[in-house]
């Protein structure tokens, strides 16, 4: 029944990150809603229009889910991939805890990085 | 199909060979075979031994496509012996090969007890939650004619292992459950007499069962029986993500209708005839 759980938020995370990637789009690339998420000049990446979305809870969590999500989809996929190689028990044991631990890493990572340029912004807007 | 006439032809099959007690590896011996319209593979396979090698061993039982024995590769494709017709597949040479996915016993003999293995080990019969009411099961149990459907066309698998050697999934990985015990799995889930599910989905639903299908498709087309391995797997697979996400709609079970003889007829069944012998 484990591979029943895994599987159904291997699933329900590729939906999730379908939706957040639209998002992504709508906000970095779209000419008619970029505006929207970024009031500084056309450059939606710039370092100011970055600050103002940084400081938003919103897309603190937004990122935050992003990164949990795609980690997720990406390295249980990657693991899916690893496993048809028919490997010894053992060894694909060994699989899972390394993708476990690297996964955990860079989400933590990623966490930090996502809270701390939340601070900056708003320590930024506050003078 | 090539042209077919009621004159006799020469078909040359390539027969696999394999003694596992005197031959290193399987080879291709080759029979020059007569062949007339309508003739099966499994005549043709009959011709060789009564005239041309008495030593050829392959399986089978029935020869009318019912008990599953002569599953066989035919022309690359796996098949039953005695359901294929020569000329409907052949036009001069025609390999005569044992299913893959399993061990050679001899020549065209396939060991398949490693599937028989699996299947029985999905418990592929009706559980009840009360075991006395399968020890002793005195009495009748109601299920509509859609209820029988849901189920049905997986109840026609012969377990020829025809889907299990088409499987490349099987092929790569000999863990995984494969197309006929998963198929019979969820025959039984589907049946609402049945209530051991959650019993089996303990199984189906590990890393060697289900989710190690990749839909290839192939076992539904190598079904001599027309039945659907594919769609089956499909079906278990959402009614075991259902079943974690306690979604699954609520199955009324078949409950049991009265004991032997105590049953009333429905008002437009007509009685039944009176005996005539005895």
């Amino acid at each position: 029944m484990n591979r029943t759980k895994y599987w159904t938020w291997h699933m329900a995370a590729g939906v999730v990150l379908l939706f957040l990637l639209g998002l992504h789009m709508l906000i970095m690339h779209m000419v008619g809603t970029a505006h929207w998420f970024a009031p500084y000049g056309t450059e939606p990446d710039s370092l100011q229009n970055s600050l103002f979305r940084d400081g938003k809870l919103f897309f603190t969590v937004t990122y935050i889910l992003l990164l949990g999500v795609a980690l997720y989809h990406g390295l249980y996929g990657l693991r899916t991939i690893l496993f048809e190689l028919t490997l010894k028990p053992a060894f694909e044991e060994t699989i899972t805890v390394v993708l476990l631990v690297v996964g955990l890493g860079l989400f933590g990572l990623g966490t930090w990085a996502a809270v701390a340029a939340h601070g900056i912004a708003l320590a930024g807007a506050r003078g | 199909m090539p042209g077919i006439s009621n004159a006799a032809r020469l078909i040359t099959f390539h027969v696999t060979r394999y003694n596992p007690e005197t031959d290193g590896a399987p080879y291709l011996k080759t029979y020059a075979v007569p062949v007339r319209e309508g003739m099966t593979v499994l005549e043709g396979l009959h011709y060789i031994k009564d005239n041309l090698d008495s030593t050829l061993a392959w399986r089978y039982s029935c020869r009318m496509g019912i008990c599953g024995s002569c599953g066989m590769f035919l022309n690359g494709r796996p098949g039953l012996a005695c359901n294929t017709q020569i000329l409907h597949i052949a036009d001069a040479n025609l390999t005569v090969a044992p299913l893959p996915n399993f061990e050679i016993i001899r020549d065209l003999v396939p060991d398949l007890w490693t599937m028989f293995d699996k299947h029985r080990s999905i418990k592929p019969y009706i559980l009840r939650i009360n075991e006395a009411e399968i020890n002793d099961p005195a009495g009748e149990f109601y299920q509509s004619p859609q209820q029988l459907e849901s189920y049905l066309q997986f109840t026609y698998c012969i377990k020829c292992g025809c889907c299990m050697a088409a499987c490349p999934t099987l092929a790569t990985d000999a863990r995984y459950l494969g197309p006929m015990p998963l198929t019979a799995a969820q025959r039984y889930n589907a049946d609402t007499r049945d209530e051991g599910r959650r019993e089996r989905n303990a199984l189906t639903g590990t890393s060697t069962g289900v989710f190690r299908c990749h839909y290839a498709g192939e076992c539904s087309r190598a079904c001599p029986k027309g039945v659907d391995p594919a769609r089956a797997l499909q079906l278990l697979k959402r009614r075991l993500v259902l079943d974690y996400l306690h979604l699954a709609r609520r199955i009324k079970r078949c409950e049991k209708l009265h004991g032997p003889g105590q049953g009333k007829l429905l008002p437009d069944i007509a009685a039944a005839p009176k005996g005539t012998v005895g």
